[in-house]
């Protein structure tokens, strides 16, 4: 049943954080365990919630359904339904999932006896997630400052909010984010393509090793970073992408609220010029 | 705990240089002789070098510093040779291609023609180093996917250098060279053609420089995670699966309902990195060749909204007597 050829073996019991044996099995090819229970609650909870708002809005056209935050004049205080509500509770499902997938993750690892390196990456991008929708907003004093749930309003958000400041290119943590994006997809492209080159060779020749792979980039570059150092430096990047882009965001608005480009006046008036 | 998570390399095991597999006849042979640095160790190899130089390398590398030198001495002389402010103000220094009323033609050396030869010599040397990285693999054996990928990469670089400003009739369409510089012309693009956000292959190029990343995040993860069953040789793994390959393909099915293979995911992640600047290309060279303004694009095809007319409509300017 969706199983594997070599899964049945993996499938043993322990490893759970809570609930002990209660919760512990699969459905289909999924783990349940406890947290698969309280995220299924959530995730049904917060996509029936979306469903709603879409329903109460003037468009069911899939580009444009939108579920906006309260305006700023109701601050941090709780919203009527129609008012921005609907926006607070489905956060909250949405933070509820993302936290429980993530410590599915780790009873998940834990049962295969793995490091934690993957739940770990994912609690960067629910950090990012709630410095965008809670953190920054509670600084700001309103949840108007969020950013709505649909897939053309949160890019008129990203625009509107990025011109607030002018021009966000000049947000030096905006830079480093997009710099450590640029780099890990550069550096996703150098890794794929190295294993698929060693490995698929060509017609009538012998699948390489990671000797060929070192060589191939000592000669290329003068240096071959190795098998187990590209996975590290490649989660750093990653990690570090995200990292940045939550500080881009936090900065902007409860540090600094003028333009982005008037930001770099404290280098060009350093005492050390004149 | 934290030892088994294998974050960095704690002991670190230091025998004699490796000095690459063996070269086909008619290649130059390596140049640098091997050494060590131990901080490199802590976090991958320790090894730096042997390096293949070759006529090709030598070539490429000798055209990009030409091109480097080039944008450098214009931004100096922009400061009037100023060391002082050239440090000062480098961020906002620029390299700016010919202005409008040039168009293709070739200007005087100040006038946009230093853009024109610093482009070239940077294009060629990146297309020298495309020829490198080909060769490179054909020498060893392997297969030619990096210069596959790498050619994805020259498709964009080419597009916002060249294509795109071929297709406008006027190299000052193009990027120019410096730091803040490229940054605005790209704040400036995206407003002079209604908001790159609109342009459903910007949209593409940043779901796969998103993708991207978290795919990294993934596969870095999870191999870092069964490094302790030997993971992260993943040559081995592919040809003869292991418990590390198992555990690894197990991980994602529970989490998800679905996994890649040691060797697929590795298709998944040059795809993801290749489409990102591919698709990138494509809206770059889509607009103002083909669209004048994304929003209105999209309004068009029923995909934004049309906001309703808050300002009373502002005349162009252009369209005023005496514009010209």
């Amino acid at each position: 049943m969706s199983m594997l050829s070599f899964e049945k073996k993996y499938r043993v019991r322990g490893g759970t954080l809570i609930g002990g044996d209660l919760f512990d099995f699969w459905f289909g090819p999924f783990y349940v365990g406890f947290f698969g229970i309280t995220g299924a609650f959530f995730t049904v909870l917060g996509t029936t919630l979306i469903l709603w708002g879409a329903a109460l809005g003037p468009t069911w056209n899939l580009w444009q359904i939108s579920i906006a935050p309260p305006d700023i004049s109701y601050g941090l205080r709780l919203a009527p339904l129609q008012e921005g509500g609907l926006w607070q509770i489905i956060t909250i499902c949405a933070l509820g999932s993302f936290l429980s997938w993530m410590l599915r993750e780790v009873e998940i690892c834990r049962k295969l006896g793995m490091g934690y390196h993957v739940p770990f990456a994912f609690s960067f991008a629910i950090f990012a997630y709630f410095t965008l929708e809670v953190i920054r907003p509670v600084l700001m004093g309103a949840w108007g400052h969020a950013f709505p749930y649909g897939i053309f309003s949160h890019l008129d958000w990203v625009s509107n909010v990025g011109y607030q400041y002018l021009h966000f290119h000049y947000n030096p943590a905006h830079m480093l984010a997009v710099s450590f994006f640029f780099a890990t997809t550069f550096a996703l492209a150098l890794h794929g393509s190295l294993v698929l080159s060693a490995t698929n060779p060509g017609g009538g020749q012998t699948v390489k090793t990671p000797e060929h792979e070192d060589t191939f980039f000592r000669d290329f570059i003068g240096y071959s970073i190795g098998t187990l150092g590209i996975h590290r430096l490649g989660l750093f990047l990653a990690l570090a992408a995200v990292f940045f882009s939550a500080v881009c965001i936090v900065i902007s608005g409860p540090f600094w609220s003028r333009g982005w480009p008037e930001w770099w006046g404290w280098w060009l008036n350093m005492p050390i010029w004149h | 705990m934290a030892e088994y998570q294998n974050l960095f390399t704690a002991v670190q095991a230091v025998g004699p240089a490796h000095h690459g597999v063996p070269l086909p006849k008619g290649n130059s042979p390596r140049t640098v002789e091997p050494f060590f640095v131990h901080l490199f160790g802590r976090l991958g190899n320790a090894q730096i070098g042997p390096f293949y130089l070759g006529g090709i390398g030598l070539a490429s590398i000798a055209l990009g510093i030409f091109s480097f030198n080039i944008i450098g001495f214009n931004m100096l002389a922009s400061v009037h040779w100023d060391v002082v402010q050239f440090v000062r103000q480098l961020f906002w220094l620029a390299l700016e291609p010919p202005a409008p009323e040039y168009g293709l033609s070739i200007p005087a050396l100040n006038q946009g023609g230093w853009w024109l030869m610093a482009g070239a010599s940077l294009t060629a040397s990146l297309l020298l180093w495309w020829v490198r990285t080909y060769r490179r693999a054909i020498a060893l054996g392997l297969g030619t996917h990096t210069a596959w990928a790498f050619a994805a990469a020259i498709w964009l670089f080419l597009v916002l250098g060249f294509f795109r400003p071929v297709l406008m009739g006027c190299w000052c369409e193009a990027v120019p060279f410096g730091i803040f510089p490229h940054l605005d012309w790209t704040a400036a693009f995206s407003l002079r053609y209604g908001n790159l956000f609109y342009n459903p292959f910007h949209a593409l190029s940043i779901a796969f420089l998103y993708g991207s990343t978290l795919l990294f995040a993934m596969h870095g993860g999870t191999i870092l995670a069964v490094s302790r069953y030997g993971g992260e040789r993943e040559i081995e793994q592919i040809i003869d699966r292991g418990t590390a390959s198992e555990r690894a393909a197990l991980f994602w099915r529970w989490t998800m309902g679905f996994n890649a293979t040691m060797e697929s995911i590795h298709r998944w992640a040059w795809w993801f990195a290749v489409l990102c600047s591919l698709s990138g290309g494509i809206g770059i060279l889509l607009t103002g060749t083909v669209v004048d303004n994304w929003y209105l694009w999209a309004v068009k095809h029923a995909v934004a909204p049309s906001y309703p007319a808050v300002y009373a409509p502002v005349i162009d300017p252009a369209t005023l007597s005496g514009a010209q």
